[in-house]
């Protein structure tokens, strides 16, 4: 293997780690592309071309220059994750820090968790869902119920989705579970408006990142991926709207 | 009074959101920001009286906007401050009550929210992509001034 030969290797490694990283933690693909487009420019392979999708990319580096795939299967929502990828690529493409240190600070982006811990995530999901319990003009005695429904409901969401991969699941049972925690509260006369809580505690289950990104990317032009992730976004707006269902037919 | 109490409501909502897809910790402060300006406008563009489909585009339009100049400031991507912006605009309570309707066996209602639950959707999607192109074009004339500047000094 000559140098240039391993020196593309490289090239191509890290390119690809950081596309990947991109796509697991939910950027847009166009945007994916633009910045791996970038990256392989200031490290002279003008000809570079990439194709990417929510489920995998596909990166050449020229003519006559080998040509990788990556597959991704699982993609997240970790915005931190995203912003630290481009930092990353900002610092290479204006030729601040080399192509390995760039490798290396990826790798170990790769590595780290930056979630926070389960019971932070829970509190401040429950909070949202009580605050967005006031927004859509409840009362405030139903406070602490939405704010124990949407705890539950974000709990039992990060529970299944470790137990299982199959999102539609892990949604449909995270929506169960507040529907449910808000019947017994009104059956039991805790709570007042059944709907005002519901529709609050469910607010942290919508796939904000899903549809801000359909969007951007059919507006850009990159429909394959626009229409992907719509259809993502709609059946978990499904998989919510049945579990709630399931509960109001009683 | 109500609208003081709305304002920061929403700032502890979107912030949670924003917590919950793991922003950047320093910017969690901005992007609850971004919920309370977007709320704010459809709020009160909602209480006086205008359609919710027309304050859901002002109020995407607008967090468009504030999210362009933070990400700019920050250098980081747009949709860190878009997407916990965008949550309080979701016709949520619409899809519900469609939802509720088609379970009632009150087809017509539900077809009914469902229809107004999308175009709000629709109204939210066309707030975003106005503020985009609004605010490229706005820089674009920005930096064609300052090149014409350059060139005549």
């Amino acid at each position: 293997m000559t140098l240039q030969e391993m020196d593309n290797e490289m090239t191509m490694d890290c390119l690809l780690l950081a596309g990947r990283m991109m796509i697991e933690s939910g950027a847009e693909t166009y945007r994916v592309e633009d910045t791996m487009l970038r990256m392989a420019r200031s490290q002279n392979m003008p000809d570079a071309q990439c194709y990417a999708t929510p489920t995998g990319i596909i990166f050449s580096l020229g003519k006559t220059q080998p040509t990788r795939i990556t597959s991704i299967s699982s993609r997240v929502t970790d915005l931190q994750k995203i912003a630290l990828v481009n930092s990353v690529s900002r610092k290479l493409t204006s030729h601040i820090i080399t192509l390995e240190d760039a490798y290396d600070e990826l790798k170990s982006i790769q590595k780290t968790n930056y979630f926070l811990p389960t019971y932070m995530q829970v509190i401040a999901a429950a909070l949202a869902s009580a605050c967005f319990l006031i927004m859509f003009q409840g009362t405030w005695s139903d406070f602490p119920i939405a704010f124990l429904a949407g705890g539950v409901g974000f709990y039992v969401l990060l529970l299944i989705s470790q137990l299982t991969k199959v999102k539609f699941f892990s949604e449909f049972t995270a929506s169960l579970a507040v529907a449910i925690v808000a019947f017994i509260a009104v059956k039991l006369g805790l709570g007042k408006e059944l709907d005002k809580i519901i529709i609050g505690s469910v607010m942290p289950l919508v796939p904000g990142i899903l549809i801000t990104n359909a969007v951007r990317d059919l507006m850009a032009g990159h429909f394959m991926a626009g229409i992907a992730k719509g259809m993502e976004a709609f059946l978990t707006a499904f998989a919510i709207g049945a579990a709630i269902a399931v509960i109001l037919s009683f | 009074m109500n609208v003081i109490i709305q304002l920061m409501v929403s700032f502890f909502a979107t912030a949670g959101i924003a917590v919950i897809f793991n922003a950047p910790r320093k910017v969690l402060f901005h992007c609850g920001f971004v919920g309370v300006v977007g709320w704010g406008i459809y709020f009160i563009l909602a209480e006086r009286g205008m359609d919710v489909v027309n304050a859901s585009f002002f109020g995407a339009f607008v967090i468009a906007i504030v999210a362009h100049l933070y990400a700019r400031r920050f250098k980081m991507p747009m949709v860190i401050f878009i997407v916990s912006g965008i949550i309080p605009l979701v016709p949520g309570g619409m899809a519900y009550n469609a939802m509720r309707n088609v379970v009632e066996d009150d087809y017509l209602q539900g077809l009914q929210y469902g229809l107004k639950a999308f175009l709000i959707t629709g109204a939210i999607v066309v707030g975003l992509v106005f503020a985009e192109v609004f605010i490229r074009l706005i820089f674009k004339a920005i930096l064609t001034n300052k090149e014409k500047k350059y060139s005549r000094s």
